[in-house]
């Protein structure tokens, strides 16, 4: 699915240039389950952004299945992500003033769903991570592990290939963290995902196939 | 999406919302108002010439006064009694006196109605009348015997004024009179007015001593159709009362007598003050300007956007307070409310930096958050509007329950000012002093579209400003600030 060739990352920050990563070679094949751990500040998040065109590397390439990604102008990248690519994040994202249906229909809004349908596919996609009965609430009203949910249903109900979460687990507790990685770990397996979970915490990792350790810029397999 | 997105938006955040929509009704409310009267204002500068000048008169021709040479200047004022005058009362020590004057009216300088004819012939011209406008200064009252018993020069204070000598008691009493040419109704003073009551004056009353009095003058003065009354000594009949065609502005003259009449009475015959001119078309103005001024070099030639100017009195007062002030107040409201919105919706934008970055990472493009942000602003702008129109009905409707009535005065040219005690350069001074305008407000379509405009206008600014700024967040950075 993904092929990282020598990719590089640097910020300039007045002067000062910071290496986020640096020459990182990696192949992640369709379907896999990765963790990514490692100390803070190590480049997770960064490797993160370049697997999910939200950046491109300073160096190197970055291809998703037949797009090079680092190569791509930014309105395409912002077609791969409305297309292929569904994002979890920590701190959730939702948009406080809209309706948990209505941030699961954000997903859909670039693709030019009709409105129908796009309700319809919203609300399949809440029900499917058990908050059916939750869709016309506001973020407000729910729950860190219903809104996480939420913002799952949002990631996936436009069908992507792939799922990156950053810290999908790190702003809840033990019990919604195993509920949230048991939902996460269900889809992977039933919709074929590519998978890739940035996480501190070890039990997360646990449940990976294959666990990548991000130290200075560096990879490096772990098993 | 769209429409579900900016109103919830909308909704969930009503405060700020509520501020820029009503930063921006307040603006647009004061710019209606301000708009509003200074048409009212341009109005009533209109409607106060016409009643001096008449419908339609596009040019007056008028001769400044002169200052009195070698000892040739304007009379005063001056009452010859005879004793077949007055009435000695019966125990001696008073005498009842009543006499009448027409003159000239002040600031008014008079000059040969053969200045008519040649008005006529100037080329553009279509119609032209002449007017004199004079002053009946009407002195009634007692006095003590006068010492002697001889014929006695009674030269008086300003007219106008009631007064007393000790002993004595009189009362002086003005009305202003405009010697019109009854044919005339195309141009000059009574184009201007309707008929109230009995008849208005035509052909036929040229040599007769016949009045039209203003209605509210007949009705202060307790006169009538069918009454007389003393003009410089003759006697005049009323035929008719007239008002101001205007309901704005009272009519010019207190009383309208036939020209010849006029002349004769006031002893200025062969002799006009003003002449009111109509041009063939409105584009031709200038060059008749020009043209009547090559012809009559010794008088003056004004349009009405000259004569504009002249108006003073709290009309001009109005006039300069709304052009100034009204204008840089409103312009600094709206300015401050387009600021209130931009910089409300750059924060908005700032405090929704994570949404914004969100969105960008789900895939939505810069112009879908761009358009997203400008919708949102030019919603408020629109409430605003919405608001503002409201606001700005009640403001115009107050003023128009308040309707403040303006005097119009001329202003007194300083440069060329006159004999002391006269009004100076303007011709028709003695004629304004009487005029009185109310100022209304009127809603124009032009009002009503000023508002909307601004607030399209203000919202539209506020929304492409927020709207570029949303555009440059880079979704990568955006989401690093959620941490
Ligand atoms: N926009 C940026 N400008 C400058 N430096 C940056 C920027 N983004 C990341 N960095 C730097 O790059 C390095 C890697 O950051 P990154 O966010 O990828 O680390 P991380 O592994 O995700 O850390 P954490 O576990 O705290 O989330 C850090 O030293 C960070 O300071
Ligand atoms: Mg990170």
């Amino acid at each position: 699915m993904y092929t990282l060739e020598n990719v590089s990352k640097t910020y300039r920050q007045k002067e000062r240039t910071v290496a986020a990563l640096t020459d990182v070679n990696l192949t992640i094949p369709r379907g896999q389950l990765v963790a990514v751990q490692g100390p803070t500040g190590g480049g997770k998040s960064t490797l993160l952004q370049l697997l999910g065109a939200l950046d491109r590397p300073t160096s190197g390439r970055v291809a998703l299945g037949e797009s090079d990604l680092s190569a791509l102008p930014d309105a395409r990248l912002g077609d791969v992500r409305a297309r292929e690519i569904g994002f979890v994040f920590q701190g959730f994202n939702l948009i406080p003033t809209l309706t948990a249906l209505e941030n699961v229909e954000t997903a859909l809004d670039p693709l030019g769903v009709p409105a129908e349908e796009r309700r319809r596919r919203a609300t399949a996609a809440l029900e499917s991570v058990g908050l059916g009965d939750r869709a016309h609430h506001v973020p407000g009203e729910l729950s860190g592990g219903q809104q996480q949910r939420v913002a799952i249903a949002r990631a996936l109900v436009k069908e992507p290939e792939v799922l990156l979460a950053d810290e999908p687990t790190g702003n809840l507790d033990e019990q919604t963290r195993d509920e949230i990685m048991d939902l996460l770990e269900g889809l992977w397996r039933d919709r074929g995902l590519t998978l890739v979970i940035v996480t501190h915490d070890s039990a997360v990792a646990r449940r990976a196939e294959r666990r990548l350790h991000l130290k200075q810029g560096t990879v490096t397999e772990r098993r | 999406m769209f429409f579900t997105y900016l109103r919830r938006e909308l909704a969930g955040r009503r405060r700020q919302t509520a501020i820029v929509a009503a930063g921006m009704a307040l603006a647009i409310a004061l710019v209606m108002i301000v708009n509003a009267v200074s048409t009212g204002v341009r109005e009533a500068q209109a409607a106060a010439l016409e009643s001096v000048y008449g419908v339609g008169t596009d040019l007056t021709v008028s001769q400044a006064p002169t200052a009195p040479g070698d000892g040739e200047g304007p009379p005063g004022v001056r009452f010859e009694f005879g004793q077949e005058d007055g009435a000695t009362a019966e125990d001696g020590s008073t005498t009842e006196l009543s006499n009448s004057i027409l003159t000239p009216g002040p600031g008014s300088s008079t000059f040969d109605a053969s200045t008519l004819e040649t008005a006529r012939s100037v080329d553009g011209v279509a119609a032209a009348s002449a007017t004199l406008s004079l002053t009946n200064v009407a002195f009634d009252g007692e006095l003590p015997a006068p010492p002697g018993g001889a014929d006695g020069d009674v030269a008086l204070p300003a007219p106008g004024d009631g007064g007393g000598f000790a002993g004595g008691a009189f009362d002086v009493s003005s009305t202003t009179v405009t010697g019109v040419d009854p044919a005339a109704d195309a141009v000059g003073p009574l184009s201007a007015v309707e008929v109230v009551d009995g008849r208005g004056l035509d052909a036929d009353d040229t040599g007769q001593a016949v009045a039209v009095l203003d209605a509210d003058h007949a009705t202060s003065e307790g006169l009538a159709v069918g009454d007389t009354i003393d003009l410089g000594g003759t006697e005049f009949e009323v035929v008719g009362t007239v008002a101001s065609t205007s309901a704005d502005a009272t009519t010019a003259s207190n009383a309208y007598i036939p020209l010849d009449v006029a002349q004769e009475v006031s002893g200025l015959e062969g002799q006009v003050s003003d002449i009111a001119v109509q041009a063939e078309s409105a584009s031709m103005i200038g060059s008749v300007k020009a043209d009547l001024e090559a012809a009559l070099p010794y008088q003056e030639v004004s349009t009405q956007e000259d004569l504009a100017a002249t108006v003073s009195g709290s009309l001009g007062t109005a006039s300069q307070l709304v052009s100034s002030l009204g204008l840089w107040l409103s312009v600094a409201v709206l300015a401050a409310a387009f600021l209130i919105a931009i910089l409300f919706t750059i924060q908005g934008v700032t405090r929704r930096t994570r949404e914004f970055g969100t969105l960008k990472a789900i895939g939505w493009s810069n112009r879908r958050i761009t358009g997203q942000v400008a919708g949102e602003s030019l919603v408020q702008g629109l409430l605003g509007g919405a608001a503002g129109l409201v606001l700005g009905f009640i403001g115009i409707a107050v003023v128009n329950a308040i309707a403040p009535t303006l005097a119009t005065t001329s202003a007194p040219d300083a440069s060329a000012d006159g004999p002391a005690g006269f009004g100076g350069g303007n011709p028709f001074d003695a004629m304004q002093a009487s005029t009185e305008v109310v100022l209304t407000a009127p809603v124009t379509a032009t009002v009503v579209a000023l508002a909307v405009g601004l607030a399209v206008l203000g919202g539209l600014l506020a929304g492409a400003i927020g709207g570029w700024r949303a555009s440059l967040l880079r979704p990568a950075e955006a989401l690093r600030s959620v941490a």
